[in-house]
Parts: structure tokens; sequence; C-alpha cells
């Protein structure tokens, strides 16, 4: 899954005779799984697909990256079971209630609603989504 | 001090990361080719499954329960055993890789911490960033931890996680001989023969006579139940001896066309296994036969043996051979199942040539393979491949229930819904 892709940060462009000033100035090749994963072994991908989200910039189709190994806390957008099936929310706590509450657009509020996690409810926390990545040329 | 981890029914447990609908339902895996169950979820062990059951026998249980039958899944097993044994390799650096689903580790590296907290610790990681539960069992010898590790997995009150405690009668005295590592089935009826029941019975007998009525593994076991350590980590994986390409036809086979494309794509595969472990065969084995089941068909099977001279493990040489050793065996008017190729007697050594050998035609050789083996590694398997192997695809797998590659393809991630 982390097969490394190396992008060079500066490029001097090869010129006839003289070398590119800058050429000495490279330092390393930037990496993007540096900077999303975390922990390589607890990561996993997972698609988006709906838009109660999408008010937290989680749109329809996007990729999300989901680690595994972080605590879900306050304020997390998590990947959770809600009977059997996997669903992105928010996951939010007051005092000793926790829900997992949708985030729609403006157009959208009142559409979707939020989900008490309790004993009697047959919810648990997947993941916790770290980042989301929409493509911004074409969308499905 | 050992530990042994080992995934609980581990396919069954993979499938169910990835549709958590799946859990305290009855799951089974099915072999390649959707043939026999390979793996059980606890519920279809209960069920009364058995591993090796052909999938056909098992239909009216599999409708009267709502068994969730699959096909198998190896490019997700491979890549969460990958995840389980690097979480394994976080908590200690000693580590032998037993199986796909089982790991020994050294615990000595430790120095006085709490073993059985470590393990608790490592099982509790394992489960949180792999979704997979896993039962460890720590003790002197790599025999007790296996031992342990059974407790574990019978015991739910353990938590997962056993050691072999200061008087380990009690535990020993619970242990089956049939459930001790290395005690096989004909060994088992042996000893209970001789009233030898339990691993406590096994570990009081005397040393020598056991050397006298079995061998020296079985002392070797007996000591190690008494906490002498006889087997050591094996980081090392052995060199393999042989190297088995087969499977059984999606459809029936019944012609010498679809038989020997069959035959090359086996040998093709097995070749490019030799060269990525830099082995060369100095036999090859072919056979094909008919269906095993099947009871109204006429029966057939053909098998031959052949050197390969010299020792090889370029691709068209051993399609070559393996199609000169089918051809004369060939016989029409029967519906062949299964066919395969086997390479044995393989060795890293050099390739001595023979008197009628050019060294020119072995580099050429050797530049053709590094040449393919580079294709169709950076352009995915099977972009170049020898005519022989055909384009009909007769060994696409029959594989109908096969879950996505989630971890593996970009085009298979799980979906998850934002839509409630």
């Amino acid at each position: 899954m982390v097969e490394e892709l190396r992008l060079p940060l500066i490029g001097g462009r090869v010129e006839a005779g003289f070398p590119s000033p800058a050429d000495d100035f490279i330092e390393r090749s930037l990496d993007l799984n540096e900077q999303l994963i975390a922990n390589p072994i607890a990561t996993f991908f997972m698609r988006a697909s709906g838009h109660s989200m999408a008010g937290a910039g989680i749109n329809d189709g996007d990729l999300l990256i989901v680690d595994r190994s972080i605590t879900p806390s306050h304020g997390n957008i998590v990947i959770a079971v809600i009977d059997g099936g996997l669903t992105v929310k928010r996951l939010t706590k007051l005092g000793t209630r926790a829900s997992l509450t949708p985030e729609p657009n403006k157009l959208d509020q009142g559409k979707y609603s939020p989900i008490d996690i309790g004993e009697e409810t047959n919810v648990t926390i997947w993941g916790v989504v770290a980042w989301s990545i929409h493509n911004l040329k074409c969308t499905r | 001090m050992y530990a042994l981890a080992d995934c609980n029914n581990f396919y069954a447990s993979c499938e169910r990361v990835f549709e958590p609908h799946l859990e305290g339902k009855p799951l089974v895996v099915l072999s390649n080719n959707d043939g026999c169950v390979i793996a059980r979820s606890q519920e279809s062990k209960d069920l009364g499954f058995k591993v090796g059951d052909p999938i056909f026998t098992c239909k009216d249980v599999v409708r009267k329960h709502n068994v969730i039958v699959r096909s198998s899944n190896f490019a997700l097993y491979g890549d969460m055993s990958r995840r389980v044994m690097q979480t394994i390799r976080l908590f200690s650096p000693d580590v032998e890789v037993y199986s796909i689903d089982e790991a020994f580790i050294k615990l000595d590296g430790l120095a006085g911490r709490n073993c059985e907290k470590v393990m608790r610790q490592m099982r509790a990681a394992i489960l949180q960033w792999t979704g997979i539960p896993v039962s460890v069992g720590i003790g002197h010898t790599k025999t007790l931890a296996k031992l342990a590790n059974h407790y574990a997995k019978k015991h739910i009150e353990t938590g997962g996680v056993a050691s072999i405690p200061k008087n380990p009668d009690a535990m020993l005295q619970c242990t089956q001989v049939e459930d001790i590592w290395g005690i096989g089935r004909q060994w088992s009826k042996k000893l209970r023969n001789i009233g030898v029941n339990t691993a406590l019975d096994l570990a009081s007998m005397d040393k020598e006579s056991i050397r006298r009525s079995f061998n020296i593994i079985a002392m070797k076991t007996a000591m190690e139940l008494r906490g002498h350590t006889y087997f050591r980590l094996e980081q090392a994986p052995e060199q393999r001896k042989t190297l088995l390409r087969s499977r059984s036809f999606g459809k029936p086979v019944e012609s010498w066309h679809e038989l020997s494309e069959a035959l090359a794509s086996h040998a093709t595969r097995a070749s490019e296994k030799l060269r990525n472990e830099n082995l060369v065969a100095k036999m090859l084995h072919v056979f094909f036969h008919t269906s095993l089941f099947n009871r109204t068909d006429p029966r057939n099977s053909a098998h031959a043996t052949v050197e390969l001279i010299p020792p090889t493990n370029v691709t068209h040489t051993i399609i070559k051979a393996a199609l000169n050793a089918a051809k004369p065996m060939w016989k029409g008017g029967f519906r062949y199942k299964r066919a395969g190729v086997q390479l044995i007697d393989l060795s890293s050594g050099p390739v001595q040539c023979s008197l009628f050998d050019s060294p020119e035609e072995q580099s050429k050789n050797k530049r053709m393979m590094v040449l393919l083996d580079g294709v169709n590694s950076s352009m995915g398997a099977g972009t170049l491949h020898f005519a022989a192997t055909g384009f009909t695809k007769v060994m696409q797998m029959k594989q109908l229930q096969k879950s996505p590659r989630y971890t593996t393809d970009w085009n298979e991630l799980p979906e998850c819904l934002c839509g409630l």
C-alpha cells in the first residue's frame, strides 16, 4: 500500500553547457505518504458514498484515509458501524452522552438526524478519518 | 520465554473487518475454485463444518442456517496478515512467522517486564489496528507456548492471553494428546493405546522409552512440555524442496488443447516462483485426473516425472518439458477435473552446464526471463506470456462469492455511507 512515489521538490532543467545553480540545493523528495499516513499498519482507504457529511468537507466519491490506531475523541470524524454497516459521522461527546452527528450542507439541514451511542444501540467505532481527498478535476 | 500469537478464525475474521454485518453469523471460506471448505467462523464450526468438506455436500446445512459462503480472497488475507505480523514485530524483534496467521515470538528481550502484560498490550493493539482478534499463549518453550495458546482459545475468561503457570500440571492435565504441537493423529492413537491421554501423561513418560517407541521428535516434544528448550526460533525460512502449481478446472476439460494450456500456465507460474526465489529445478512432475467425487463419469488419471537437464528455471524450457511429458499420456473421452505441475529437487546452486548446452543459449534465456519478469511485475501479471498458455482462459478460477480486495485495489475499496 505504501509504495513510495518520490517527486523531486526542485528539478533543475537540463541546459546544455551550464549546470543549474539550483542543483546544489536539492535536499530531498517529498512523499505524500509521509504527510497523510502516520501509521501505515493501521491505515485503510475507503470511498465515501452520499451527501450527509458534505458540510464537513466529505463529498460523494471522496477518498477517505482512515487510521484505526487513533483513539476516537470528541469532534473526530469517524467510521462507525451502525447495524452492521459502515457509515461516516462526526463523534460528539457531551458529559456522559456520546452521539454520531451527520453534517450535511445547509440546504440539506434537517434531512438527517444524529444517533445516540448508548447501551441499547448497536454502534461501534471502526476508525478515525484522518484525511479526505477530493478530486477537483472530475466528480462522479 | 516464548509466545505464540495465533489469529482466531483468520480468514473469516478478515472478511468481517470490512463487512461487520457478518459478525455472529456462520461463515465458511472455500478453496480456490470454490471446491472445499478451508476456513470457518466459530459459528460454522459449531454447526459441524469441517475443513476439507466439499461444499456441494453441505448444501442443505448452508440453506437451513443461512451460512455465508465466501470464495477465498488471498489478496485480502495476505495484506491483513502482513499488518498483523508488522504489529507483532513492534513488540519484539525476534519473530518467526509460522504460517499466514501464526507467529512465534521470543520474549527474552523484554528484560524483566511482565510478559503477560506486554502480550495483552500487543493483543489489544492488533485488535484495534487491524480488527483481527488473536490468542496468545506464553511458556518456556515453543511447545508450551502452543499449549497455552490452545488454552487461551478454549477459555474466554483468559481474555485471549494465557501463560503456563508456575505449576503447570493442571493445564497439562486438561490438554489432550491430540492437541499437543507436533503430535499427529497416528501418534495420538498409539499414545492412547498405552494409556497416555494428556500432555501431563506424556511429560511424565520416561525419556528413553519415548525415543524407543516413537522417535526423537516425540522425545523432544515431551521434554519441551517439561520446560526444556529443544525447538528454537526459525527466522530464516527453510529453503523449499518442491513447488506445486495445480488447480481444479472451473468446468471439466475434455480437449488436449485446453489441458495443455492449463499445464503451460501452471508451468509458467511455477517457473516465475522459482526465479523469484533464485532457485532451479532438477525434476518435473506433471499430472492430470478426472473428478474424485463424481461417481458416474469414467475415471482416468495420469502422471509422469522427467529430469530437467541442466536444472533450470526458464519458463519455456519448463513448459516444453511438462507438455512433452503429458502429451503421450493424453486420452480423450474423459472429463478431466484437475491438472498440475510440480517442480522437484530444487537448489540454489550454480547451474552445471551439460555437454550439449551452450553458455550463449543460457545467457540469452536469462536475459529473456529478466525482461519477462520486469514487464509482468510493472504492467501486471500475465502481460507478457507464452502462446502455449493460450488465450481461452480455462484457468480462470471459479470464484463466485469473492469479497472485494478491500486493501489492495483502488477500485475495490470499502464504501462507507454518508446517507443515514
